[in-house]
């Protein structure tokens, strides 16, 4: 997929560490399965109950990332993610997060305002009147396409009900 | 200047109060289940006839909700308490849902507007069936080995209520298959891969005028009132009631409209007002008759009496059933 | 042959000034619906059917309808520019749209996909046209026995043993089962994996996850290589279309192969998801550079694409023709038909004739209106990705947020989308193959459905699956698609080897 050879010197989270992480959450969930259709009978009664088939893809599930565990632990060593590129994808990440949590109290109109601006300033060398010229026009753009023209609510904030929308 | 002006938005507000209440914003008329559907087409027809005839200056608009079983839009009415722009469409899921997911709402946290129609329910047959009456079927599923196919929209939903109640005062076991849809189910009786099927008239009047599919009789005490012809022999008033070939168990499904909780009388009396407008209309009279749904509009105490009644009933046979959950 | 009689009415009334224009801004605003993710399909319809309240049911119809064309040829565009497929069958076609428009070729994996697109609608309305009766009483024939037996094979000419590691395959066709299992069961009524959270009752959207999987996590991705779309430096070339059409005629089994597959799949009603698959899965299995499929190979576009319209535009066949709708958007259009006051149904062809064959005329009209624009527009879908990183992506993100908001208007699933970003993420990191999760995802419920149906009816009993002619030879199929994959290695391995021993 990517390369990583230019990085090698570079320290980061391991292939092993995160491969072996990965196929453990996969075993839990499929454990957190096993134990819901369990619970309401993963058997054939007449046809197969409604736990039958999630059940026996839980197995199926349980058993491969089980192997992908053990292929894990057998993993030649190198760098799958460095510091460096881990904390570039955090800082949109963590933004995003934001901005998901914003949208059910501002509405998705003013909480992509403050998005748009900071995404622009943090990865962007934009002159500050294109940041806010950028970042209030594509909403309003967006609520006029949206609200407006196709009459298709999305969710809204204190400022909308202000303006009465 | 502060304070003037608080005095003027109140002296507003009051005069506004005193005339009678109207949007002030687009209408939601929540849906709360997915495009296409019956109570979709519903909506969609009320919003036809309010553009048409000019009844509001704001628009109104359909936004369907269909998560979790209408489920989620229920709860988002419930938290939009005092907001006169939403309106949502019900049938008997609205007890129904609320009964078998233990979501923690009801009716009696909306502010009821009117009830517009009745739905029928009917069984129905495959054309070439050699069941004919009621008799026939009882017979045919006391000998149906494995059991008699009987198909319906959803699992634990009316259409499953219905084959329950039908069945069970026939003392025949069944073999209930649930589909994605009542169109569905009718196709599937069209092509003979289920015996009979439950449905709405709408959702099987396709196949019957085509020669596909028949009506064996509808679940309802009366005869449906449409007399003009819908096949090239028969009116929906030609379809015998159950009731006449000695069926007891009878089902209707209401259609009606609420509004959030926490609304002032004027703004429910508006959309009480606007609903009998609307059904006055012939575009209404139109729908009615093309989906043969009754034609049954009740507003205030009648409204709730009937909610009261109905959802006992449904409360009961969902008991007898065994679709409430258990723990 | 009175249909051509028939048909040459229907442009008549078609062709008339004001439907032409009708045409025009229904596809423009497809487009526009259908470039929007969770916009597209029946919801686009839905919102836009107010617009045609008070307009004689033709106009209506021919405006609705070329929304329909602009959404499906819009689909493409996003599949193919950032890997976020605006409709559903849309996903397949990012398996090698992508990685093209990663190379510099976004001008030409657009033309191959709308041309795909074309062709396969054409061929879908020309079965409309020509065997509208006959077929449409072939589709009654399918029970629950057939249609997972369709499903199944679906799903047989998709899944031949990939290069990845094959733990991860499982894993990946595993969790993908599983998660189209989540919410209410359709035939117990149970909750299913909701965990007692009211919001995963009705499951988790197919759109959301792909959203998220494809969308969301591609920008991450892209963030961790240094803030660029890699296509970036797409040269912006007028003539591109010519260019990619002189190449199409070498893959002209490749488009009979999906236009079948997609009429197929359209009228038995498996749908245009299953056929964009099975499309892409046949031309992988039967093509000769099948080997480089999922690298950028323009093949990989043409086969879902036409196998996906063939079968959208098929689907519409059993609402005329049976008042079915095959799919939501076709339900959406059903509704539409009967608030104008027109009665779908079998009779529809007999009492409504104008209508009819207005509308089958229209099919032609607004998919070659449709082409027309969409083909004008590629140097400028192209030109998209020269706009620098910092600003688009945010945008993109926006419209992930929106699109994943409208499949259901539940806020909950943005907080799916966003989730599903970071799974995503991480699987493409760990090389694991997503698309047998996404096949599991869509056809998972839906066969699992079919599958217990079918044993309701018959008590039990299995032998319901090879009862009869057309159920067992679905499956015999199916067997000899899912087996073809390791023989043929292995003869080919058997092959190779030989030369050796000579020796």
């Amino acid at each position: 997929m990517s390369s990583f050879e230019p990085y090698e010197t570079e320290s980061g989270l391991s292939r092993r560490a995160v491969e072996c992480i990965v196929a453990l959450l996969l075993c839990a969930v499929a454990i957190a399965v096993l134990w819901d259709s369990y619970g309401r009978g993963a058997g054939w009664d007449g046809g197969p109950q409604s736990g039958f088939f999630p059940a026996r893809m839980a197995w199926l599930l349980l058993a491969a990332s089980a192997v992908v565990f053990f292929q894990g632990l057998r993993a030649e060593r190198g760098i799958l993610v460095t510091w460096g590129q881990l904390r570039q994808v955090s800082m949109v990440l963590l933004p995003l997060t934001l901005y998901v949590l914003a949208i059910g109290y501002l509405g998705i109109y003013v909480a992509s305002v403050f998005f748009l601006a900071g995404f622009m300033i943090a990865f962007g060398s934009f002159r500050w009147w294109t940041i806010l010229a950028a970042s209030v026009l594509i909403p309003v753009i967006t609520f006029w396409v949206f609200e407006m023209q196709f009459e298709v609510p999305l969710p809204k904030g204190p400022l909308e009900a202000m303006l009465g929308f | 200047m502060k304070r003037a002006a608080l005095a003027g938005a109140a002296l507003l507000l009051s005069t506004l109060a005193a005339s009678a209440w109207e949007p002030t914003k687009s209408v939601e008329i929540i849906v709360p289940f997915g495009p296409g559907g019956a109570s979709d087409q519903m909506a969609r027809t009320m919003q036809a006839i309010i553009q048409k005839h000019g009844f509001s200056k704001e628009s109104f608009i359909v936004v369907n909700k269909p998560a979790a079983t209408g489920g989620e839009a229920m709860m988002e009415m419930k938290k939009s308490k005092g907001d006169p722009h939403k309106l949502i469409t019900t049938s008997s899921t609205i007890y129904m849902t609320p009964l078998a997911t233990k979501i923690p709402v009801s009716w009696h946290d909306f502010t009821p507007v009117a009830m517009v129609a009745q739905d029928e329910f009917g069984l129905w047959v495959n054309a070439e069936s050699p069941i004919k009456s009621v008799s026939d079927l009882a017979k045919a599923a006391k000998e149906a080995h494995p059991p008699l196919k009987v198909g319906g929209g959803g699992s634990k939903r009316e259409d499953e209520l219905v084959s329950f109640g039908v069945f069970s005062e026939l003392g025949a076991p069944i073999s209930y298959i649930p589909y994605k849809s009542g169109g569905e189910a009718s196709t599937q009786l069209a092509g003979n891969h289920i015996v009979v099927e439950t449905n709405n008239p709408s959702e099987d009047v396709a196949n019957w005028r085509a020669g596909l599919t028949r009506p064996l009789c509808v679940l309802s005490p009366k005869r449906i009132a449409y007399t003009a012809k819908v096949t090239t022999d028969m009116a929906w008033s030609d379809v015998p009631t159950c009731g006449e070939q000695g069926l007891k168990f009878t089902y209707n499904m209401l259609r009606g409209l609420f509004l959030p909780s926490g609304v002032t009388p004027e703004q429910q009396a508006y959309y009480v007002d606007l609903i009998e407008k609307v059904t006055a209309t012939p575009e209404w009279k139109e729908y009615l008759e093309r989906n043969a749904l009754k034609a049954d509009v009740r507003t205030g105490k009648d409204y709730v009496d009937f909610l009261n009644a109905d959802e006992a009933k449904h409360k009961d046979l969902m008991a007898k059933a065994g679709f409430l959950p258990t723990n | 042959m009175e249909n051509i009689v028939y048909l040459l009415d229907g442009f008549q009334v078609a062709l008339s000034l004001h439907n032409l224009l009708f045409m025009l801004i229904g596809v423009l605003l497809g487009i526009v619906v259908g470039v929007l993710p969770g916009l597209g399909g029946p919801n686009g319809v839905a919102i836009l059917l107010p617009l045609t309240f008070g307009m004689d049911p033709t106009s209506a119809i021919i405006l609705l309808t070329s929304i329909y064309w602009g959404a499906l040829f819009g689909g493409a565009i996003t599949a193919v520019l950032f890997n976020i497929p605006g409709e559903p069958w849309s996903v397949a076609t990012t398996f090698d749209g992508y990685p093209m428009a990663q190379q510099g070729r976004a001008g030409e994996a657009l033309t191959a996909a709308f041309t795909a697109s074309f062709v396969g609608a054409i061929s879908g309305v020309m079965l409309i046209t020509f065997l509208a009766p006959l077929v449409a009483k072939f589709a009654l024939r399918f029970g629950p026995a057939e249609f997972f037996a369709v499903f199944f094979l679906t799903f047989c000419s998709f899944i031949g043993m990939g290069k990845e590691n094959k733990a991860k395959i499982i894993v990946s066709l595993a969790f993908g089962f599983i998660l189209a299992g989540v919410g209410i069961d359709t035939i117990s009524g149970d909750m299913r994996m909701t965990f007692g959270v009211t919001e995963l009752m009705s499951g988790v959207d197919f759109l959301v996850v792909v959203i998220g999987m494809f969308g969301i996590s591609e920008i991450l991705l892209a963030l961790e290589e240094g803030m660029s779309f890699r296509g970036k430096n797409a040269k912006i070339d007028p003539i591109v279309v010519l260019r990619t059409w002189a190449q199409m005629p070498r893959y002209i089994f490749t488009f009979i192969r999906s236009c079948l597959a997609g009429i197929w799949l359209g009228i038995s009603p498996g749908g245009a998801v299953a056929a964009s698959f099975m499309g892409y899965g046949l031309a992988k299995r039967f093509s000769s550079r099948g080997e480089r499929f999922g690298q950028g190979e323009i093949e990989g576009v043409i086969a879902p694409e036409t196998a996906a319209h063939a079968a959208g535009t098929a689907a519409l066949l059993p609402m005329l023709a049976l008042g079915i709708p095959g799919s939501a958007t076709a339900a959406v259009l059903l509704g539409g038909l009967m608030i104008w006051g027109l009665q779908p149904g079998p009779l529809l062809f007999v009492e409504q004739r104008d209508f009819v064959w207005g509308l089958i005329a229209s099919m032609y009209l607004g998919n070659i209106v449709g082409l027309i624009v969409v083909l004008s527009t590629v140097p400028l879908f192209a030109a998209i990705m020269r706009i620098p990183f910092a600003l688009i992506a945010p945008v993109i993100l926006m419209m992930c947020a929106i699109g994943a908001y409208t499949v259901a208007n539940a806020e909950f699933d943005i907080w799916l989308m966003l989730i599903f970003g970071v799974v995503g993420y991480a699987f493409k990191k760990l090389d694991y193959p997503l698309a047998p999760m996404v096949l599991a995802l869509v056809l998972g419920d839906r066969a699992e459905d079919a599958f217990r149906q079918a044993l309701i009816g018959s008590g039990g009993d299995l032998s319901v699956f090879w009862e009869n002619g057309l159920v067992t030879s679905l499956m015999v199929i199916a067997l000899a698609l899912l087996l073809w994959g390791p023989i043929s290695d292995g003869l080919s391995r058997l092959r190779s080897r030989r030369p050796v021993a000579a020796e």
